[in-house]
């Protein structure tokens, strides 16, 4: 092969790395093995990753939901996995195309006017939801509830470090909701997530009217909305969400989808790309990217913000999983959710030195009280097949000796018997 | 293109014309054309006061958006609102139908700070 491109060595290949950089190379001392023996040696190691073995019953953001082979197979034709970001959109109709009906259907699901191709996680979309509510009110200040997702907050003081934002803390009452009482005027928006850390749905009744003219932010499990009623619905000025629970895997963690819908009139200050349908000359409908004189690459340090591209293929494959199931599926999925969550939590509280740590009401997720160190129980639940999230992340919300519990569509009856016998410690 | 000798202008390539204590404000002939088509126009609202400098608002065209900067200290009182469904206007008429808005000068001495005609002409030439 060298020979037939003209070039006397392998390491010739190598000649525009400066000898002294490629004197620091050291080599990686893999054994030469073949691909059938690596493959082997791979597969032995994945094995000794409990995560493949055990039963997920984690959440916090991130869920085990039925992903349909339809959107596995579609995702991954090469058309779509190898496109490019759409700059020229005469040859990028498709993904255009797909990014417009992403759109229309978060729209849809939130109740909102408007929605971008998506942001990079529901994480960042909530930081870039402060930053557009303080570019719009510019006071300064924003609440935010305490039961945001951890990693989520975590993200948003980054941001609000960042821009000078201050946050104030909202804190939860008994039934596990988040109270706000602090003076409206002063505030550049409220931030409320739904359901939220400890997997209760907030109440947003009327939450728009008693903060003034603060924006409200909320970030929604999309989900869920198969069943709830949307944040739109209530009067919502921007909603974002971890759009995951749509057609991703877990993925230990990623790639996510980042959800933001808000306002048309605030279209000029939404982040992201926008995509835009339109008539070409002829008159054939076509679509386009929109409002990009607001990205940065174009406005610069007055930018919206400084993302440049979106989840495109997560956004597809969340498109997929919609369009596939359609708004009963959606519905039919998230009531499966709901009911398995109910029936294992009534359950649970049942059993002797267990309880639901709050009463208000809740999806697919709940927090118990353990009267056992709830690790202990944890170790125990690992060791009869079941996997549930450290208690440290509770700790730090506030709840002592409990447990986070989510239960998706997937848990069958056999494995929801089980778990209960092994929390009971009956093997 | 053309300058109105009687108007003043900034290095941001804006005009203002002086009416009594108030200045008429818009973007001028060669910022409209460097634009292109105008889509969009952010103006202030009404009663907002400004110092020189500072950001009026912003002229969005197919291709970039360019801030409107305040070129003297003042309060606005009046806004084009011809410009919301026609931001065309500017493009057309940038320094008549288009201006974009009007002050109530805080300091009218400041006006000599601003080019004239032909400053604003040489500024152009030069660059």
């Amino acid at each position: 092969m060298l020979a037939a491109i003209g070039v006397e060595s392998l390491d010739a290949l190598f000649s525009d790395i400066p000898a002294a950089v490629r004197e620091r190379f050291r080599p990686l001392g893999l054994p030469s093995r073949s691909e059938m023996e690596v493959a082997a040696w791979l597969e032995e190691m994945a094995g000794a990753n409990a995560g493949s073995r055990l039963v997920p019953f984690l959440g916090g953001g991130i869920y085990d939901h039925y992903v349909p082979s339809v959107v596995s197979s579609l995702v991954s034709r090469s058309e779509f996995v190898t496109a490019y970001t759409p700059y020229q959109p005469e040859v990028s109709q498709g993904t255009l195309t797909a990014m417009f009906e992403f759109q229309t259907l978060i729209c849809e699901l939130t109740g909102m006017e408007i929605a971008n191709a998506s942001l990079y996680d529901g994480a960042t979309a909530l930081a870039e939801a402060a930053m557009m509510a303080e570019r719009i009110r510019g006071r300064g200040r924003i609440a935010v509830a305490r039961t945001l997702f951890p990693q989520f907050r975590r993200v948003l003081d980054t941001y609000a470090w960042g821009a000078d934002l201050s946050l104030v803390e909202l804190d939860y009452d008994p039934s596990g909701r988040c109270e706000f009482d602090n003076p409206a005027d002063e505030l550049s928006a409220v931030i409320v997530q739904t359901p939220n850390a400890f997997g209760v749905i907030e109440s947003l009744q009327g939450l728009k009217r008693r903060i003034g003219d603060a924006l409200l932010i909320v970030s929604a499990y999309p989900l869920a909305l198969g069943l709830l009623e949307p944040p739109g619905a209530f009067g919502a000025d921007i909603v974002v969400g971890e759009g995951q629970s749509l057609g991703l895997p877990m993925g230990f963690g990623g790639p996510l989808l980042g959800l933001f819908a808000t306002r048309k009139a605030y279209l000029r200050q939404m982040p992201g790309r926008v995509a835009g349908r339109t008539v070409d000359t002829e008159g054939q409908v076509g679509y386009v990217m929109a409002s990009q004189t607001r990205e940065q690459h174009i406005r610069r340090a007055r930018a919206t913000s400084n993302i440049c591209t979106n989840s495109a293929l997560c956004a597809l494959a969340a498109t997929i999983y919609l369009s596939s199931v359609g708004g009963d599926g959606l519905r039919s999925v998230a009531k499966k959710n709901l009911e398995n969550a109910h029936d294992l939590a009534g359950r649970i509280a049942q059993i002797d030195g267990f309880d639901l740590a709050f009463d208000g009401p809740f999806f697919n997720e709940f927090v118990v009280r353990t009267a056992e160190d709830p690790d202990a129980v944890r170790t125990r639940l690992a060791e009869g097949g079941f996997l549930v999230a450290p208690s440290k992340g509770l700790v730090a919300l506030g709840v002592e000796n409990a447990l986070r519990i989510a239960v998706t569509e997937r848990r069958t009856k056999a494995e929801l018997d089980r778990f209960v016998d092994v929390l009971g410690g009956k093997r | 293109m053309t300058y109105p000798i009687d108007y003043r202008y900034t290095e941001d390539h804006e005009w203002i014309h002086v009416e009594g204590s108030r200045a008429r404000i818009g973007i001028t002939d060669h910022a409209q054309s460097e634009l292109g088509d105008i889509v969009f126009v952010e103006v202030p609202q009404i009663g907002t006061e400004v110092a020189a400098g500072e950001t009026l608002g912003a002229v969005e065209s197919v291709k970039a958006v360019g801030d409107v900067l305040a070129p003297l200290d003042g309060k606005v009182v009046e806004v084009n609102s011809i410009l919301e469904a026609a931001p065309e206007t500017i493009n057309d008429a940038p320094y008549t139908d288009g201006w974009i808005v009007v002050l109530e000068l805080a300091d009218p001495a400041q006006v000599d700070r601003l080019l004239d005609a032909a400053g604003y002409e040489r500024l152009l030439s030069g660059s």
